[in-house]
Formats: C-alpha cells, structure tokens, sequence
C-alpha cells in the first residue's frame, strides 16, 4: 500500500527532473530534485510503495533517463497513466519502473491508498480496483528478465 | 500492398518484409552519445558486461549541452566520456564542433535510408535526410552500443502533404509550429511523420531539419522526408553515398494524410507551457519579452541567423531585452561570421555564443528567474524548461524572434 501522486497530463521529463541536474546519476540524489519546480513536497514525503497516477502522454520530452531513475529513487516502482509518451515508456521499462496503462486514472484522487497487484493487472484505490493494460509481450521478457540490462547479461558478451 | 519509406528502411536492415506493428531487432548504422546522456549510458553498458563496442566507426560522440564545462560535475563527465572514447578508438568530437544534431549530419554520419539511434530526443532531426533516426534512453544506448542492434516497433506512419509557398518571413517553423498544434503533443505517438509536398520539396536542408527536429513535439518516432537533388547535393562531399531512390510506394498504407496550403499559414508562436499551444504570433502580440534566444539543434543554422539579420535590418535590439544568438556549430557559426552576420548582432546589441545548446534546456546559462519571459527558436517550452519553474518560455521562427528582440515585445515579423 502507498499513496496516489496525482498528476495531469503530458507530464515532462523537465518536470520530473529539470536540466540542471542532469550531471547527477545516482537515484536518489536524483529523486531529492524530483519535480522540483513543480511539485516541492514530492520529493520530501515520497515513500516506497507509493505510485504515479497520471493522465494522458506521461514523460513527453527529453529521452533523459534520469526521469524514470529519479522516480525509482523515490521509491516509486509503479507509474499508472492514461498513455505514456514513447522514449520515457522503454526507459522505464528499461531501468526498472513500470509503466502501465489504465484508462480510468481521471476516478483515482490524489492522495488515495493505492496497490498495484501486476500478476492480477489491476490497481486498487480507496478500496475500489480499475483495471491494467498488459504490458507487450517483448517488453514484458525484458520486464521478466529484470530489465535491460539483466536481459543483455542474459544474452552474453559478443 | 506497397510500404512506406519506414517499412523499406526496416526491411532492408532486417533482411525481411517489415510492417507498422512489427518489432523487429535492427541493427545501426550510427549511434550518438552526448555529455548529458553518455556518460549513464556508458556506465550501464560496463553493468552490462563492459567489452567493445560495437563498431568504433559507428558510434559519434560530442559534447554540447554543457560546454564549456559550466560546472566539476560537468567536466568529470568530460572527461570520464574521453577516456572511453580513447579506450575504445571512438572519434570524439569534444566540445569542438557543436550540436549534435547538426554535427551529425554535417559530418557525414548519417545518409537516406540509415537507422541512426542518438540519446537525445531530438535525434529524429535526421529524417531530414530520408533516414530513419529515433531518440532513445541511455539504457537502451547502452545496449546499441555494446550489440549494435536494438528493437523497434515498426511505426505507422502520419503523411503530411504541404503545398504552396510560405508568406514572407514565414516559414518552416511556423509549419512545424501549425503541425504541432493540430496534431498535438501525443498525436503521433508511436508513429512516424511523412514530410511530402511541394512545400517540402522546394525547402532547403535546414528548413527539413528544422521540420525533422520537432516530430518528438507530437510524440512521433521519426519525421522523415524523401531524399531528393538537394539531400543528395548536401551530402556530396560530406558522404561517399551514391543518389538511389527512396520514397514510400503509391499503395502504401497510410495510418492518415494530413494536407496543409502554407501560404495560408501566419507566423506562429506556441505559448506556455507546452509546445501544441500554438496561436497565431498577432494573438500575443504585445508581451514584453525579457530575453530571446536564437540557436538550438532547431533553428540554429545560417539560414535562421540570415533570417533573423533580414527582419533586424538597420535596426538595433531593444534596450530591455536581452538577445543571446547561439549557431549550432563551428561551421554555420563560421558562415554567419563569413557573411558579416555576428558584427551586425554584436553592434545591435546581442551576445554571440560559441556552438552549444546554450539556454534551451536551462542547463549551462541563460537561465530565467521567477516571472521572466524568454522568446526562444528551440523547441521547447515546458514549465521549468529554461530555468525557474515561475518563468514562461515561447516558442517562434527567428524570424519573430528578431522582430520582437527589435521592439521587445512579442511582435509579428510580417510588421517590422
């Protein structure tokens, strides 16, 4: 269980994680500038568990994977959204935070306990349960091998 | 059924008749890397296993978004980047050279019908030359860069047929602008634009780059446009590639076509905070503008600056705002020196930098402070995106921002 960060839509990786911090790498130095101008208190009272509930073209921008690896450094592992934009999709697939698709975001209120239960592909929020796209198949064998880089090791050294 | 340039150029790389759906692995013929992105991608490829990479041939490396070094974080990634590039026989471009989204192409790295990844979002620039080109992750860089191969969902493809010649001092942007606004900024996601029509095939290079640039804007994979004499005319001397044909077949499945007359199109501006918020530049005429920026991997080339020295004219900038002019590398910075173009801007009143992307991504200066408003001819102008959160960036051709840095305000170019 965790809380719902409401977000509307086209969220921008500049949002997420705005260009002056791009020397930085390690998540959660990242996380701690986490919607810095945007959103002050998220990178203060995130917390495991919690999930990003967004609506439609989520991480349009920048292809920066420091936007998924900030989010991940706050203990984010789920963004649930109406559509993601397409970079953002496969870095965070690729470094461990999944992004899935729900259509009815717009019923879940920031703030709200929230659960995502992936074997079953539903989120659960304030007791009531919406359900999730699956993820493609070949994203879910690199989601299955523990993301991109597990799924390279997997494949060897040429 | 026939197939679009897209399919043509997947299925020649994976040897099989490629469709929009189909995710294939494809291998690259370029990968670039940048000071910002490069360095994760780098480090991920070394959790991956490490080892060469793929081809040092293929694999382009430049430093442009904070350069000179604006900071010891920023030079430790300098440098930890050079080592690689040393170690594994990489040419590195370093801080020499510019843009990576001009350099690329100016150099030679990429020709019609290549599959050219970048980790930079705007590497979808190079459709501009009949390639397909997407912006990726730097994990999925990291994977390029050690296999030489990625996977790819085959995109649908967007035609956009324009006809018709631009107004004066309209021009690409305010087409792309137009696209941007009708489209959307996930209109095209997962999809590639198709740039047709005689409004394509009488632009020069960098009005399609220009164009190419900003198919990420509606979410698009790639924006590409048909080779042709002037692709081909651009790329003798800077590649050893022969003219062949490369369009999309007469029954090719078109996911829609979109038409446009460009001469009815007026200069556009896209206001704050998103990049599909485009009005006509008259809906805002008036704004006061703090700074204005002319450059970026968008609009930085010698033909925006001839641009913008066309609207400036005899006049000088205004006193209140402050004009950073930015070409996008040595070469076109080289032309707009060779023309007399920096002395005019200089003695009008602008600051001319070195190549770089200087204030576009609010990284290495010209930052904006709460309450500030920036005209820029990049491409974006997200909350945030060139500084404070509290400051508002708009989006124009040069051709309104050089009219507007003359009167300080927002100001239609068609009225200077």
């Amino acid at each position: 269980m965790g809380r719902a960060w409401k977000f509307g839509n086209d969220i921008d990786t500049d949002a997420i994680i705005p260009g002056r911090f791009l020397t930085i790498y390690d998540p959660k130095e990242l996380a701690s500038h986490a919607f810095e101008g945007t959103r002050r208190e998220f990178s203060k009272e995130a917390k495991d568990g919690d999930v990003i509930v967004a609506g439609r073209n989520f991480g349009c921008g920048s292809s920066r994977e420091h936007a998924p690896l900030a989010l991940k450094g706050a203990g984010i592992e789920f963004v649930v959204a109406k559509s993601f934009a397409r970079i953002f999709y496969r870095n965070a697939i690729n470094t461990g935070v999944l992004p899935l698709v729900c259509p009815d975001t717009d019923k879940i209120a920031d703030g709200a306990e929230v659960f995502v239960n992936l074997k079953e592909a539903y989120i659960e929020a304030d007791k009531k349960t919406y359900p999730l796209e699956p993820i493609p198949v070949f994203m879910m064998r690199i989601v299955e091998a523990g993301g991109l880089v597990e799924y390279a090791k997997m494949r060897g050294n040429k | 059924m026939g197939l679009t340039i897209t399919e043509k150029i997947f299925s020649a790389h994976c040897k099989k008749e490629c469709r929009a759906g189909d995710v294939v692995m494809a291998p690259v013929d370029g990968a670039m890397i940048h000071d910002i992105t490069g360095p994760l991608a780098i480090n991920v490829m070394k959790e991956m296993g490490g080892g060469s990479v793929f081809d040092p041939k293929k694999v382009i490396m430049l430093f442009d978004h904070q350069i000179p070094a604006d900071s010891i974080s920023a030079a430790e990634n300098h440098v930890m980047m050079r080592t690689f590039a040393r170690e594994q026989g990489i040419h590195n471009y370093d801080i020499k050279e510019g843009v990576c989204h001009q350099v690329v192409p100016e150099k030679g790295r990429v020709k019609p019908g290549d599959i050219v990844v970048g980790s930079d979002s705007h590497t979808c620039a190079y459709g501009a030359l009949g390639a397909f080109s997407t912006g990726i992750g730097s994990t999925d860089m990291a994977y390029v860069l050690k296999f030489g191969e990625l996977y790819f969902r085959v995109p649908e493809t967007i035609r956009i047929n324009a006809n018709g010649k631009f107004q004066d001092r309209v021009g690409p942007k305010d087409l792309i602008l137009t696209l941007a606004g009708d489209i959307g900024a996930d209109g095209a996601t997962y999809r590639a634009l198709e740039f047709c029509g005689n409004a394509f095939s009488d632009m020069d290079i960098p009005g399609r780059m220009t164009c190419a640039n900003m198919a990420i804007e509606m979410g698009a994979k790639a924006g590409i446009v048909p080779p042709d004499e002037k692709t081909w005319e651009y790329l003798r001397g800077r590649t050893d590639c022969t003219p062949f044909s490369l369009a999309s077949d007469e029954d090719a499945k078109f996911f829609e076509t979109r038409d446009y007359d460009v001469s009815k199109i007026n200069p556009k501006i896209a206001v704050p905070h998103n990049v599909d918020n485009v009005v006509d530049v008259t809906e805002v005429a008036g704004k006061p503008v703090d700074q204005v920026f002319i450059g970026s991997c968008t609009n930085g080339r010698y033909e925006d600056f001839a641009r913008a020295a066309e609207v400036l004219g005899d006049n000088v900038f205004s006193e209140d705002v402050r004009v950073i002019m930015v070409p996008a590398s040595k070469a076109e910075y080289m032309k707009v020196l060779k023309a007399g173009l920096i002395e005019k801007f200089v003695e009008a009143g602008a600051l001319v930098e070195a190549p770089c992307c200087g204030p576009c991504m609010g990284g290495a200066f010209g930052l904006l402070a709460p309450g500030e408003v920036s005209l820029s001819t990049s491409n974006r102008n997200f909350r945030g995106r060139q500084g404070s959160a509290e400051s508002f960036v708009y989006l124009s051709s040069p051709e309104t921002a050089a009219a507007s840095a003359v009167t300080g305000v927002i100001t239609d170019p068609r009225e200077v």
